[in-house]
């Protein structure tokens, strides 16, 4: 928050001043240091970025998931107040779903998809830095709740008019729906840009369907993103209006209806738990063929059901609300549409065990995080064919089934596939292999700690325990599971405490040199992002990769030969590019960051008093301003030193450079 | 750059012609990415006044035991705000003259349209201002009632828009006027216009369904 304070001053004395060639200020030029990671706009940069500020909030959702276990460890538990038992799970759920998961998904998307593509960064390098910072001023703002009178309290999907004035008078629910927003905004810029990224900059040859898998998801998640969130923003919009000032969307004095809430949120809300999910569908589907040694089973039916579960995800929502009195023909309907979008995720499910099925599988540890995710989410997946099922559902709702299902398909699946990605491409971001030992250690206890923490769930559930209770009696039988799920989640807690542990103390050996570099392509890979050096490159290619195949490189390293058996014919490391090229990039920007700290002025204004919104307003102008005075690329600057002395053959139409000048006019 | 030259010539074995259309588009769409970013923001927008439209429709007519005051509806001027939402469908058509007239670097005609666009957009706005200053004397406040909460959000984020749009539409006379873009950038009016064409649309949209319909 540092820099929302010294920005306005400088805005102020020299907005008024042009130079039309470099923009009004003079531009960040550090290349490393923390300046180079504030102000960067390079795609890898702010993927990682992405992805260790979301372990941040994944530590803090973890800490208040552990408190709500400790408290449900005894019968009247006495760890924690009702209403703080109450603020707990409603930042646990908030903070996983909008700060943990969908980040980690951004930031791979935003590492590998440029790389996948054979593209040199993304569409709109600036406005990718502007939704990043949004990011992470949406999340402080959210958890700024905490020191200013209490985190919100009305559960993640905060149904109105319970978290009304009336019925949630702290400014708890104030920061959620103006948090949300600001990370809404995040997602919605992040979704734009990689959907014309993806539109736009793939490599020559790359038709849609040689697209890798992941990046197809990718895609399609951007979709149902940029569809789905001015939805929620309606929402959100409404309830803070009605916060603020007065309005009556949710009075029900005025003759309010409180299904307005259910059905805009889930509007957003199902297609959203498919954002979840699939980016790690997408990890999967590039794993599983790499250490199965197989082309993915059936890649054109993989994607197309990705896509029909876009589709079909917009058709389910209401089965969030099945006792909500919606009646008989809209509970049938959407119970119908419920079973039937697990067709295309069984579809996947099945593929993906033909992929492995008759494989020459090494178990590596993205490989058996991968098949937990098929496994775990199968049973995730199963519980929640029956909750489609209304009147079993009717049975269901509110209770730890519920809870049950969605941690095996959000942790079980969702994460468990984020975790195979770190693992998978650990060595393309940072040069070397996370310990292989600490990595099946860390295995081991998650999915040990997550079956021991979430299975005994189901049993609770069907026994009658409610959710969001923050305490049960020693009559009600639910001692004993309970015990065993709290055990779970400190299992858990072991596991991830190891995977902390790997990550720096490989780090530390990797600076001290006791771990090897790893080379281009360290798990013969299929795809282009292990075309080049290990850790990429900040031009990512030395020239454009042309595709003729799905998983290219691969066929690149494999040929079949005159009886039909495929040999190999290069090594992956040999024919990788060298990265020894210096082509001029965009250039980095301090304004991104500036706009972004506007936003959260802007909230807090809304909460405490209107001129501190005046205050982000006036920032935001001024970086505005700046932004569209400032020439996308800096003509000046060099690259590494190196001044622009190749321009990767201009004239040359499989050079991409064309593209990336004329691209960031954010 | 051997590689390259080889797989080349593999794929034009392989007869595709998405590799031809390379050599002649910087894209792989053929749309510039400011172009496809609109259209994108766009799809998006739909869906936020399509929430926002779905609101008012569920509030316009609800009561409860503390409802109090006149309903939006019933204090419309059909006749007033079918003027203003003509004066809006006409700059329409002007910024579709402002768009041709600078893709034929007529540059005097363009300025003169995106004036007259802008000018015709800040018409519609006053109107919306005169007509919410109507409504509130006649006793019908933001926080009212609930159709009168959902009336003035769902015209307000249009009349947003449309502010926006002018701003957009303003900058880009001072662009053109001061020499900074020229014909070859008419790609960036042009975009301006589908922006413009949108917020249009929607309010032929909220004109049927919110004055027009019962």
């Amino acid at each position: 928050m540092a820099m929302t304070e010294e920005r306005p001053e400088v805005l102020e004395l020299e907005s008024g001043e042009t130079t039309p060639s470099t923009g009004a200020f003079a531009r960040p030029t550090h290349a490393s240091g923390w300046r180079a990671w504030f102000f960067t706009i390079d795609h890898k940069k702010i993927g990682i970025m992405y992805c260790a500020v979301a372990m941040f909030w994944f530590l803090c959702a973890g800490i208040e998931a552990l408190l709500i276990r400790a408290q449900l460890f005894t019968p009247n538990g006495t760890v924690l107040s009702a209403d703080q038992y109450n603020q707990l799970f409603t930042m646990h759920g908030t903070t996983m779903v909008f700060l943990v998961i969908m980040p980690l998904a951004a930031g791979f998307a935003n590492y590998m998809v440029p790389l996948q593509i054979g593209a040199r960064d993304v569409a709109f390098p600036r406005l990718n830095a502007l939704g990043l910072w949004l990011f992470i001023f949406g999340g402080i703002f959210l958890n700024l709740s905490w020191f200013l009178g209490g985190g919100p309290d009305g559960g993640w999907f905060a149904y109105a008019p319970n978290t009304g004035v009336t019925y949630s008078p702290g400014s708890g629910m104030d920061f959620y729906a103006l948090g949300l927003q600001i990370a809404g905004i995040a997602s919605l810029i992040g979704s734009i840009n990689l959907i014309v990224t993806i539109l736009n900059f793939r490599a020559p040859g790359m038709a849609m369907l040689r697209m890798p898998v992941f990046t197809w998801m990718i895609l399609v998640v951007q979709f149902l993103l940029l569809l789905s969130l001015p939805v929620i923003t309606v929402a959100l919009v409404l309830l803070s209006f009605d916060r603020t000032f007065d309005a009556n969307f949710f009075n029900v004095a005025m003759g309010a209806d409180p299904l307005l809430w259910q059905h805009l949120f889930w509007i957003f809300g199902h297609p959203e738990v498919y954002v979840l999910i699939l980016p790690s569908f997408g990890i999967v589907s590039e794993t599983l063929p790499v250490f199965s040694r197989k082309p993915l089973f059936g890649y054109s039916i993989v994607v197309l059901s990705g896509i029909a579960i876009g589709f079909m995800g917009w058709g389910v929502w209401a089965h969030h609300m099945f006792v909500s009195g919606l009646g008989p023909v809209g509970v049938a309907a959407f119970s119908a549409t419920t079973m039937f979008i697990a067709v295309p995720t069984g579809v996947k499910i099945l593929n993906w065990i033909a992929t492995m099925w008759g494989g020459n599988i090494r178990f590596t540890i993205p490989m058996m995080f991968s098949i937990s995710l098929v496994s775990m989410f199968t049973i995730g997946g199963l519980s929640g064919v029956m909750h489609a099922i209304a009147p079993a559902d009717t049975q269901q709702t509110d209770t730890y089934f519920i809870v049950a299902h969605f941690h095996y398909v959000l942790f079980g699946g969702a994460l468990m596939g984020l975790f195979a990605g770190m693992y998978y491409w650990w060595p393309k971001a940072f040069g070397y292999r996370l310990n292989e030992a600490l990595g099946k250690w860390h295995f081991w206890l998650v999915l040990l700690g997550f079956n021991t923490a979430f299975g005994p769930m189901h049993i609770l559930g069907l026994q009658g325990m409610a959710r969001r209770h923050s305490r049960y009696g020693p009559e009600d039988g639910f001692d004993f599971w309970n015990a065993v799920s709290t055990i779970g989640a400190f299992v858990i807690l072991i596991g991830m405490i190891i995977f902390a542990v790997n990550i720096i103390r490989t780090w530390l050996r990797y600076k001290a040199g006791t771990v090897p570099q790893e080379p281009a392509d360290p798990w013969d890979g299929r795809t282009l992002e292990w075309a080049i050096p290990s850790p990429a490159p900040e031009h990512n290619f030395d020239y454009v990769p042309v595709v003729t195949d799905v998983d290219d490189f691969w066929h690149k390293k494999y040929q079949a030969d005159e009886t039909g058996k495929l040999r190999k014919v290069a090594n992956g490391n040999d024919i990788a590019q060298k990265g020894d090229q210096h082509p001029h990039l965009p250039s980095p920007s301090y304004w991104p960051i500036v706009l972004a700290a506007g936003f959260p002025l802007i909230a807090l204004g809304l909460i405490y008093n209107l001129w501190l919104s005046g205050i982000g307003l006036l920032l935001m102008l001024g970086a505005i301003f700046g932004w569209s005075l400032e020439p996308p690329t800096d003509p000046e600057a060099g690259h590494d030193g190196q001044g622009d002395d190749h321009h990767p053959d201009e004239n040359d139409p499989n050079s991409d450079s064309a593209i990336v000048e004329e691209a960031p006019v954010g | 750059m051997a590689d390259t030259a080889e797989a080349q010539t593999s794929e034009l074995a392989y007869g595709r012609t998405e590799w031809d259309d390379y050599h002649h588009l910087p894209t792989n769409t053929g749309l510039t990415n400011e172009k496809v970013t609109m259209w994108a923001f766009l799809g998006s927008d739909c869906l936020l006044f399509g929430a926002l439209i779905s609101t008012y429709l569920l509030c316009r007519n609800r009561v409860g035991p503390a409802t109090k005051g006149p309903t939006a509806a019933d204090l419309f001027d059909i006749p007033f705000t079918s003027v203003s939402s003509f004066v809006l469908l006409m700059s329409s058509l002007t910024m579709v003259l402002a768009v041709t007239s600078i893709q034929r670097a007529e540059m005097e005609r363009c300025k003169l349209w995106l004036l007259t666009t802008a000018s015709l957009g800040s018409i519609f706005i006053a109107g919306q201002v005169y007509e919410f200053t109507g409504f509130y004397r006649e006793g019908l406040g933001y926080t009212t009632n609930i159709s009168s909460s959902a009336f003035y959000t769902l015209t307000g984020f249009h009349g947003v828009h449309v502010s926006l749009g002018i701003v957009m539409l303003v900058t880009m006379w001072v662009l053109v006027t001061r020499g900074i873009l020229g014909p070859e950038r008419a790609e960036t009016i042009e975009i301006i216009g589908l922006y413009w064409h949108f917020v249009d649309i929607v309010w032929i949209v909220i004109f049927a369904v919110v004055y027009l319909i019962p």
